[in-house]
């Protein structure tokens, strides 16, 4: 079986179990307020890294490139209070034409 | 999500005027609360076109990618699988970081456990559906009752599910189309989904900290890491961010 198979049924199976947990464990673990925050953090720490990694990394070393416009430019368009599809256009139209150029 | 976190605000803003009113068994109204679901359901699922496109530019074939949004079905943990193996990380790598975007929904589930009560064949469905949306949907209407949290989870689940598939085949099939993304110089949509996706819950001088701190952290591994691990290393400094107060 090939990588992406592995990956693809390997996730999507252990995605549901966690899913399915956390209808069968005592409510009391989410009075924890620890357990709230870290979960509240993990997401945003993973997020983050996805954001810095896929724009800058090619091969095993950090280059800046047409994607980190494109990227710029989806900051600013979240900041300016751009939908999420306007935003991940916007993103893609200005990168491809900074490729071109 | 922008408009997920409008709803939470605007529900938190009718908790206090309206606190009251809570009841378990207290009768709502249907049509609003299906509204509420519907338009968090459809702008949410046409998103999934971003993703069918993603996972075609990561070298996935249109039916891997219709699998990710049948049965994994939680937006963040999809786009990091793609993006991982798209940036030549191992299936492992993937495996890793999926996963563990996926641990909030197991929390979600703790929190709507004593909402739904499900058993059965009823509890699979339900798990399947407790992503960001729905519970955030029925968390909004539980002012109303459980009866109408309920219905928003369910409505919203369902929802999210049709478009999100849906869309995510219209994707893959546009995306397969035109071909690879990254040879039109496309490529910045993929950081700029997860950009997307990590905007809304960027919401107190912590939160800011730690996606800086992770951001920095994973490009300084990029070198020295194998592709993959400096995503997942990042979990670390959330668990340590989180530890105390």
């Amino acid at each position: 079986m090939s990588a992406l198979w592995i990956a693809t049924l390997v996730t999507s199976a252990i995605c549901f179990i966690l899913k399915y947990i956390g209808y069968s464990l005592p409510e009391s673990l989410l009075n924890k307020p620890q357990v709230q925050r870290i979960n509240s953090l993990i997401p945003i720490a993973l997020l983050s890294a996805l954001v810095a990694v896929q724009s800058f990394s090619a091969e095993d070393s950090a280059v800046i490139d047409h994607r980190l416009a494109g990227v710029a430019v989806a900051a600013v368009a979240l900041r300016l209070g751009a939908n999420f599809p306007t935003m991940m256009l916007l993103a893609a139209v200005v990168s491809a034409v900074i490729y071109r150029l | 999500m922008r408009d997920l976190i409008y709803y939470l605000a605007q529900g938190q803003e009718f908790l206090r005027h309206n606190w009251r009113v809570s009841l378990s068994g207290a009768p709502f109204d249907k049509r609003v609360v299906l509204r509420d679901s519907l338009a968090v359901a459809i702008p949410v699922g046409t998103y999934g076109a971003a993703f069918g496109a993603a996972a075609i530019g990561s070298g996935f074939s249109i039916l891997q990618t219709c699998l990710l949004s049948l049965l994994l079905f939680s937006g963040a943990s999809q786009f990091a699988v793609v993006g991982v193996i798209g940036a030549g990380g191992s299936a492992l790598s993937a495996i890793a970081t999926g996963s563990l975007l996926g641990l909030r929904n197991g929390l979600y589930g703790l929190r709507m456990a004593p909402v739904l009560s499900l058993t059965g064949f009823k509890k699979i469905i339900g798990a399947q559906l407790t992503i960001d949306e729905s519970t955030g949907v029925a968390l909004n209407q539980e002012v109303k009752g459980q009866a109408a949290s309920r219905y928003g989870f369910w409505a919203t689940g369902i929802g999210v599910y049709l478009f999100w598939n849906l869309f995510t085949f219209i994707g893959a099939l546009g995306a397969k189309s035109i071909g690879d993304p990254s040879a039109w110089g496309l490529d910045a949509a993929v950081p700029a989904a997860f950009l997307g996706l990590v905007w809304p819950r960027l919401i107190d001088a912590k939160s800011k900290l730690v996606s800086i701190s992770a951001a920095a952290l994973a490009l300084l591994l990029i070198p020295i890491a194998p592709a993959g691990v400096p995503i997942i290393a990042t979990a670390l400094l959330a668990i340590a961010f989180g530890w105390r107060k």
